[in-house]
């Protein structure tokens, strides 16, 4: 829709712009069409430029469809393919019928991509649509053309929307700063705008200040960098609290299940790993089967895996807890070693069936990019795993504080003979327990499906996480189990940029080993007669 | 992997069998020619190695189509050491001694490699390696295939350095010896060329590292101190999706900072969507995509064997083929399978690889190839972009380190596998 959009209007400016320049075009975009079919990436990068600036009818046109792939060279012309998979010829607009012998599509390289982009920003710098044009100012802005700077100025003078006509003042000042030959006045105030807009990107464009600059324009410079250091500095530490929330959430989420599971019964599961794992896998699958019979379903491809992945990791759980682990009650290295054997069992059997190799789990649209808060830049993927947390833990707590189920999951806990001579199937119970933690993984699974790896192994990287997190919070409670996660999430991040990922891993453990020392029962301590007690 | 496992046992049981029922010395000529295959089939690193495995039983297919080797049919066992290095080298042991292979084609870490190594000193066996690697090394019983790091890593930062005009570099890794010796030889070489240490930014992190978000905004940071920045990136196997995942969530694109791997082929991105990754880089010695007959060819074979119209090839494949040619003629001009001969036979030796040339074996143990540079396509395919003129000999000793630089290894004259040519003296100076 929006390259429809883009192109309508492209056409529209280009035909201004063609007005101003007749009589140059036709023989520079000569040039242009004979390097483009030369198949070389600096030939391809001189084209677009000479196709800039000789406002070729079709220039917008063909460096639209060169950033997209989709235009064809060759000896016998240069022809673009339309979106819909029509062709036009690029030297007279015409329609053609089948494109001529002998044509490829013109490779890109990076410097091919940055022309393009920069090409595109200076075309779309008139676009009537006010957000185009402040992302063609933002292009502009990265791009520091100097060759650009009338337009812009021209476009400056037109301009009424108050976001485009900052973003467009903000694109001059850039090139102002980069340019050697500019008015020093001009780029001390171009150095004031930069230092307004105060980000990563002004701090790059203002030490890029290049040429002969006057003691006065280095001053300004040197005071601008530092007042943006100083500024960023503070963002720096909220964006690494929002790293920490977000590690801290998807720890939670992975041992979320693990706390059902060793922290309520005791159990010590290794396999809960391949429970999250099998989550995945079964968004995978959802996924695929989604692909193939009914594409517009993508987008709630995710929240249809989550009630799927739950049953399948819940099912598997609750065949474990019969099949295996009731036997081996109160003998935990036994269920340690008969658990870790299943999951090699889970792990190579997914591999059988799957293949060994990574699998692609897309991310529907609303998961996908970032959005920037002040100076921290947010990923939505994060964002939503952070609130899907949020809810499966208030699930959790609902059900087991609510329900009867919950409350007989409790007493099984908490003393497990007295809750038989009440008359609760204590057997029943731990198996929809196992099943509930189970299933919990399994919903793990479908988020950091999202942002990790699907493969057999991915269980496997979180198991030993999983366990840190409930033993450190406290065995036995979900909030120990919240404040947890939260507490090694947020202590990880603070301590990764000074101490590297490595450093900063062993020092988180070597503080909990410390910890626990003084501490053996985890932050919360449940208190009461525990049935181990 | 099972099945093959049964067939074995089968064909070795029918065999028992006959040799028992007629004992007469044409059963001998019939023996076969076994070949051990060491690729991890469970594990962590099953996700790289369960193909090499294929590839291998695919060579050994072909090659008995043609009516094996000097007469002889070929035998592939194969075995699984698990990703568990010390079960690397009890294998290995297993395949010499017990299966009496006649070579071996395996490994992938270097970890892998190094603990299998004393086994085949001792056993005097032969070990195909098929990974590119951080160097410093050159023994009589192994012949690396994959690349050095001169070809690889350092035409990939020559490559960023003219073309995409990088003056800032990350060298981001995972924390084990192939990254960091090759950004230790990266490190040294960019010094040489005038990188002021400010420019360079070094950062390591654990094998299958998930969370990306602190060092990718690292990056970002470290980009934008006005000079053009590129990663060269040493991270390892699962690792990288989340990164690529993160990098392109941060909106990072190709065209601010490109990422060139070391790491990252065909097989790797088969798991991510790419479409946020077009435009970064990875360099390697072979690319699915390069239009050669015999590369079209192989690729063709291999989706028939494999029976998957989708499966990609990759560079370690590529290296087994080479490597396996190579074997292949070397048993044909040593008239013998015996691994004491056809470790003499092989320097020299010349085998067709698949991007159109012909690849040498070198006294050093390593082998003349091309260098590729491709950028990630949206199909999750590579667009070779730059490419050296000839083929890049390997050089086992870096000449970027200080302790290496004078060292060479000459199995052929020397017979020494770190020959110092300051000292005239074979193990001096490493």
């Amino acid at each position: 829709m929006s390259f429809f959009y883009r192109l309508l209007h492209l056409g529209v400016i280009l035909v201004a712009l063609v007005a101003a320049s007749v009589a140059s075009f036709a023989q520079n975009a000569d040039e242009a069409f004979r390097r483009l079919a030369a198949d070389s990436y600096s030939d391809t990068t001189r084209a677009v430029e000479i196709l800039v600036a000789s406002a070729h009818p079709n220039a917008g046109l063909m460096v639209e469809a060169l950033g997209d792939g989709r235009l064809l060279a060759g000896p016998g012309g240069v022809v673009v393919k339309t979106a819909a998979g029509g062709l036009v010829d690029a030297r007279t607009g015409q329609t053609l019928a089948a494109a001529p012998e002998g044509l490829k599509a013109v490779r890109l390289n990076n410097s091919v991509r940055r022309a393009v982009q920069a090409a595109l920003g200076g075309l779309s710098l008139l676009n009537p649509d006010p957000g185009k044009r402040a992302a063609a100012a933002e292009a502009v802005f990265k791009s520091r053309d100097a060759g650009l700077l009338p337009i812009v100025e021209t476009a400056i003078g037109k301009e009424s929307d108050p976001r485009a006509l900052a973003a467009l003042r903000q694109a001059q000042a850039a090139i102002l700063v980069a340019k050697p030959d500019a008015q020093p006045l001009d780029r001390l105030a171009a150095i004031d705008v930069l230092r307004e807009r105060g980000d990563q990107e002004a701090l790059a464009t203002l030490r890029a200040l290049s040429g002969e600059a006057t003691p006065a324009l280095r001053d300004a410079q040197a005071k601008a960098i530092s007042a943006i250091e100083g500024r960023l500095r503070l963002w720096d530490i909220a964006q690494n609290l929002w790293y920490g929330l977000s590690l801290g959430s998807v720890l939670l989420l992975a041992a979320i299940g693990l706390a059902i599971t060793f922290g309520v019964m005791g159990v010590i599961n290794m396999a809960h790993g391949e429970m999250v794992m099998l989550g995945a896998y079964t968004t995978f699958v959802v996924q695929e089967a989604i692909r193939a019979n009914a594409p517009w379903l993508f987008d709630w491809s995710l929240a249809i895996a989550l009630p799927a992945a739950f049953i399948v990791s819940g099912a598997v759980g609750i065949a474990i807890e019969r099949g295996v682990i009731r036997f081996l009650y109160g003998r935990p290295l036994e269920t340690l070693l008969a658990t870790w054997g299943i999951s090699l069992i889970l792990q190579q059997t997914v591999r059988t069936a799957f293949g060994p190799t990574n699998r692609e789990v897309g991310a529907p649209a609303f998961m996908s990019g970032a959005f920037d808060l002040g100076g921290l830049a947010i990923t939505y993927n994060r964002l939503w795993i952070i609130v899907f947390t949020a809810l499966v833990f208030l699930a959790l707590l609902a059900i087991l504080k609510l329900t009867p189920m919950g409350l007989q999951m409790r007493a099984v806990t908490q003393n497990r003979r007295m809750a038989s001579a009440m008359g609760i199937r204590t057997g029943r119970i731990d198996a929809l327990t196992f099943g509930l933690g189970s299933g919990v993984a399994g919903l793990a699974g479908v988020a950091l499906s999202q942002i990790d790896n699907v493969s057999p192994n991915l269980g496997q990287s979180y198991i030993i996480d999983s366990f840190m997190v409930v033993v450190f919070g406290g065995v036995g409670n979900l909030w120990g189990t919240l404040v947890g996660a939260m507490t090694l999430g947020v202590a990880n991040k603070l301590l990764e940029p000074y101490a590297g990922a490595v450093l900063g891993k062993i020092a988180l453990l070597v503080c909990i080993i410390l910890f626990i020392q003084k501490r053996p029962r985890g932050l919360f301590a449940l208190k009461g007669r525990a049935v181990e007690a | 992997m099972n099945s093959n496992r049964r067939e074995f046992l089968g064909t070795a049981l029918a065999g028992a069998a006959f040799l028992g029922s007629s004992w007469r010395p044409a059963a001998a000529q019939q023996e076969t020619i076994k070949i051990g295959i060491l690729h991890s089939l469970s594990g962590t690193m099953a996700i790289s190695e369960t193909t090499l495995k294929d590839v291998m039983l695919m060579l050994v297919e072909e090659q008995n189509k043609k009516g094996g080797v000097l007469g002889r049919k070929l035998e592939a066992v194969v075995v699984d050491p698990a990703s568990n290095w010390p079960l690397f080298a009890e294998k290995a042991r297993e395949l010499i001694t017990k299966d009496k292979v006649a070579a071996c084609f395996g490994c992938w870490t270097s970890v892998s490699r190094k603990s299998v190594l004393p086994v085949f000193k001792e056993l005097d066996n032969i070990l195909f390696y098929p990974v590119q690697y951080e160097g410093e090394e050159s023994e009589r019983n192994v012949f690396y295939t994959g690349a050095a790091p001169n070809q690889q890593a350092i035409p990939a930062v020559d490559y960023l350095a003219k073309e995409e005009k990088v003056e800032r570099w990350v060298l981001a890794g995972t924390d084990y010896v192939y990254p960091r010796t090759t950004n230790k030889i990266l490190e040294a070489y960019l010094k040489s060329k005038g990188v002021k240490p400010d420019d360079i930014m070094i950062n390591y992190t654990p094998f299958g590292h998930s969370d990306w978000q602190t060092i990718v905004s690292d990056i970002k940071k470290f980009g934008s101190a006005g000079k053009k920045t590129a990663v060269v990136s040493t991270i390892n196997g699962d690792a990288n999706v989340p990164f690529y995942k993160e990098l392109g969530n941060q909106g990072i694109k190709a065209t601010d900072i490109p990422v060139v791997a070391f790491s990252v082929g065909e097989e790797e991105l088969a798991g991510i969507d790419t479409k946020p990754l077009v435009g970064h880089l990875a360099a390697w010695n072979y690319f699915e995509s390069i239009d050669t007959p015999e590369n079209k060819a192989f690729i063709k074979q291999w989706q028939a064997f494999t029976k998957n119209p989708k499966r990609v090839t990759n560079d370690p494949m590529e290296a087994h083929y080479i490597g396996f040619n190579m074997w292949v003629k070397a048993v044909e001009k040593a008239k013998s399978t015996d691994p004491d001969k056809v470790i003499d036979a092989l320097p020299g030796i010349e085998a067709p690889n698949l991007t159109g040339g012909t690849s040498k074996m070198l006294p050093n143990h390593h082998i003349t190839k091309p260098v590729f540079i491709g950028e990630i396509k949206d199909d999750g395919q590579f667009d070779v972009v730059w490419k050296t003129d000839g083929l890049v000999a390997g050089d086992a000793w870096s000449k970027e380190l200080e302790g290496s630089r004078d060292l060479i290894g000459d199995w052929v004259d020397k017979k020494c596998g770190n020959f110092n040519v300051k000292t005239n003296k074979c193990g001096g100076g490493a």
